[in-house]
């Protein structure tokens, strides 16, 4: 997959990243490391659109989470297929779910350990619990990709291996950003490093640990 | 654009003082053939000592104020929702600018004409320019509400899918809390029309002050500021249905005089047309609309002028004055709890009823005019300084009484000030207008009177000027405001709690 070509990225007049190629295999998994500012939202949101422009499914995990606050965690949850069926379906959907939507909804909140907050609003639960809603919805949506910006990074660290496991048995292909980078070692088959607006490493996930460290030398 | 000249404060209050004063040698203040003290002394009287006896005539008023305020801003919020996705289009923008800048009691008069005196009337009336406002307030509330969850769901979701899954939500809230805003405001246009036939409260009101029954008339004022005061007790998301369904059955009551069929077929293709063209000599046209022009639009414009203009500065008078009547640090405890009552009861009564008061007392000038919106706008206007003066952050030593209102109030509140009178000039035109079916010369009684006559056509045209003339003073305030720097209004009713009448938070 040729996401991106010598591209210039950024918002407003000055890039945050120039001269950007990348090229991802299918069933890589990527971790974008750098540190924070370096650009590493900025390439997701590309790719993202590349990946888009290509006709291949993308599930997103925002580091913002992007949820609806009012709406309850399957809803969110739910939220993940809506471009799989019209406007009737959905409407229906959201006055009340189909037995068969609601329990597939349901095992993928299990997954992430939310059974028993279903049906509560988001803007109720705790920020960890919000960024596993975000999971969950990403995993419903399922896909050839998965584009992930810090899906970890407010969970106790004992959560984050279970469900680092849950993520990487459900997707071939993922570009994810995290800032942890023995996670991140966990997780990817290949290491991409932003500093100073530009692709400064790029190797196996077997790269020497002190090449890593240098991406966060300022 | 070249970046214009910022304005000074003080130099936009000396300009509208300077046209206030020469407004003044042509505003009729008279009160000539009448005692004023002695007609107050006995409302007063009637206020003090409220008299229930006429209970069933009062709550069946009472009942049908609610219901008809009710079914009118649903019906409005209705089409506000409706319209509010869409309105970056001109078609719809305009549409609700269009529905929005006709007054209620315009739109009852007209609706008349079609309807008769009837259920349909009163709900549209209401719901017709709600809807306008709604479609713009909306449109803005989901404009600004987060836009990132609809962002996440990618570009193959339907509109409407998107709608409703990941903007709806997210904007209920505060949309919830401006419907309840304009409920309040609803109750206020439904009592009020009754002074043209509705059987709300303002009917029951004028009744009872022609029959002379002061007490009766006391206890219908309590009733209604009860009723405000309430609202947010009463009215809770979950009742919502059953208030509508209590509404309806209400409104199932009200016996409508019947219309003759094809009623609104001759209104549109006959009645409005100017009458020149309906007797096919088009050359009349012209000097058709230059004796209207002459006979009507501009005399009632200026009327309407003089009295906005004259009311705009006992506006900023009252606030001016008012704006500490809340602030225990300047008035003392009992001082604001006092100060909070008076603002409280100018704000729940419409203008047009306190006007209707004052005709009462002082016979038809443009004083009770000027009186009753002067007192009802500086009113909101001190009410709102006063919230903003109780939140101002004070030095521990900082002083108190007059000098607190002084040194610190007036300086610091100012340019708040100054923006929200110009806020509240385009409605008091829009007001003024309005006072002219109480008899004072304005716009509406022009419009009034083309109606009495059965002259719709003639109607037609003042009711678009007044449409223009309105639309024309909201640029020039809007402008004024950014010149001042206090552009950023927000629509009243948005975000603040406030506990009674209208909201206007965070000024300038």
């Amino acid at each position: 997959m040729h996401l991106l070509n010598a591209a210039d990225l950024g918002y407003g007049a000055v890039p945050v990243l120039r001269g950007i190629d990348l090229h991802v295999a299918t069933g890589e998994w990527v971790a974008l490391l750098g540190h924070s500012g370096a650009g590493k939202s900025t390439l997701l949101a590309a790719a993202r659109l590349a990946l888009m422009d290509q006709g291949l499914r993308v599930a997103l995990v925002p580091q913002d989470h992007a949820l609806v606050p009012q709406l309850s965690a399957l809803r969110n949850v739910l939220m993940g297929r809506l471009d799989d069926h019209g406007a009737v379906y959905n409407l229906a959907t959201l006055v009340r779910p189909r037995r068969a939507d609601r329990a597939a909804a349901l095992a993928v909140l299990a997954s992430v350990g939310l059974t028993s907050q279903a049906d509560r609003a988001v803007e109720t639960l705790s920020g960890g619990q919000k960024q596993r809603v975000a999971l969950a919805r990403a995993l419903y949506r399922g896909g050839d990709v998965l584009i992930a910006d810090e899906p970890l990074s407010a969970v106790d660290p004992a959560q984050a291996e279970a469900l680092a496991t849950v993520i990487r048995n459900a997707f071939p292909t993922a570009i994810i950003a995290l800032h942890d980078v023995g996670l991140a070692l966990g997780m990817a088959t290949r290491l991409i490093g932003l500093n100073g607006g530009r692709i400064v490493l790029d190797g196996p996930a077997t790269t020497p640990r002190d090449q890593i460290e240098a991406l966060y030398a300022r | 654009m070249p970046a214009r000249r910022r304005l000074s404060r003080l130099g936009v209050v000396a300009g509208f003082l300077a046209v206030a004063a020469l407004c003044l040698p042509f505003a009729d203040l008279t009160t000539a053939g009448h005692d004023p003290w002695q007609a107050l002394a006995r409302m007063a009287a009637g206020f003090l000592r409220p008299d229930f006896g006429a209970v069933e005539q009062i709550a069946r008023a009472t009942a049908l104020t609610l219901a008809f305020a009710l079914s009118g801003v649903a019906l409005g919020g209705f089409l506000g929702l409706l319209m509010a996705p869409f309105y970056r289009f001109r078609a719809i923008r305009w549409t609700a600018i269009a529905l929005r800048s006709v007054h209620e009691l315009f739109w009852a008069l007209m609706l008349m004409q079609v309807l008769g005196m009837g259920v349909a009337t009163g709900v549209l009336a209401i719901a017709l320019p709600y809807g306008g406002i709604f479609a713009k307030v909306l449109s803005e509330i989901l404009d600004e509400a987060d836009p990132r969850p609809a962002d996440w769901l990618g570009p193959r979701v339907d509109a409407l899918t998107r709608f409703l899954w990941a903007r709806a939500p997210l904007a209920r809230a505060e949309m919830a809390g401006y419907a309840l805003y304009r409920l309040e405001c609803g109750l206020r246009s439904s009592a009020v029309l009754g002074f043209v036939g509705l059987p709300t409260l303002g009917f029951q009101l004028d009744s009872f002050f022609k029959q002379g029954e002061y007490g009766a008339a006391g206890a219908i004022m309590v009733v209604y500021i009860t009723l405000i005061a309430t609202l947010r007790l009463w009215m809770r998301p979950r009742a919502v249905l059953i208030w509508l369904a209590a509404a309806a059955v209400m409104l199932a009551q009200v016996k409508s005089p019947p219309m003759g069929s094809g009623a609104l077929w001759r209104f549109l293709s006959s009645d409005i047309i100017p009458a020149p063209l309906r007797q096919g000599d088009p050359a009349a046209l012209w000097p058709w609309l230059a004796d209207l022009m002459r006979d009507a639009i501009l005399p009632g414009l200026f009327a309407t002028m003089v009295v906005a203009q004259l009311a705009l500065v006992l506006t900023g008078v009252v606030a001016f004055l008012g704006q500490a009547l809340i602030v225990p640090r300047v008035m003392g405890r009992a001082g604001a709890i006092v100060g909070h009552l008076w603002l409280v009861i100018l704000r729940s009564f419409p203008e047009y009823i306190l006007a209707y008061l004052f005709l009462q007392l002082f016979g038809p000038s443009m004083l009770p005019a000027i009186l009753a919106l002067g007192l009802h706008n500086g009113a909101i206007i001190a009410h709102l300084l006063g919230r903003q003066a109780r939140g101002l952050p004070l030095r521990p030593d900082a002083p108190r009484g007059l000098t607190l209102w002084g040194w610190e109030i007036v300086p610091r509140l100012f340019g708040n000030f100054v923006a929200l009178c110009l806020y509240r000039w385009e409605i008091m035109i829009r007001e003024s207008a309005i006072m002219g079916i109480l008899g004072i010369a304005t716009l509406g009684f022009f419009l009034d009177d083309a109606i009495a006559e059965l002259r719709l056509d003639r109607a037609m045209v003042i009711l678009i000027a007044t449409g223009f003339v309105t639309a024309a003073v909201d640029a020039l305030s809007r402008s004024l405001r950014a010149r001042l720097g206090a552009g950023r209004l927000r629509a009243p009713g948005r975000g603040g709690v406030l506990p009674v009448a209208q909201g206007l938070p965070n000024a300038g």
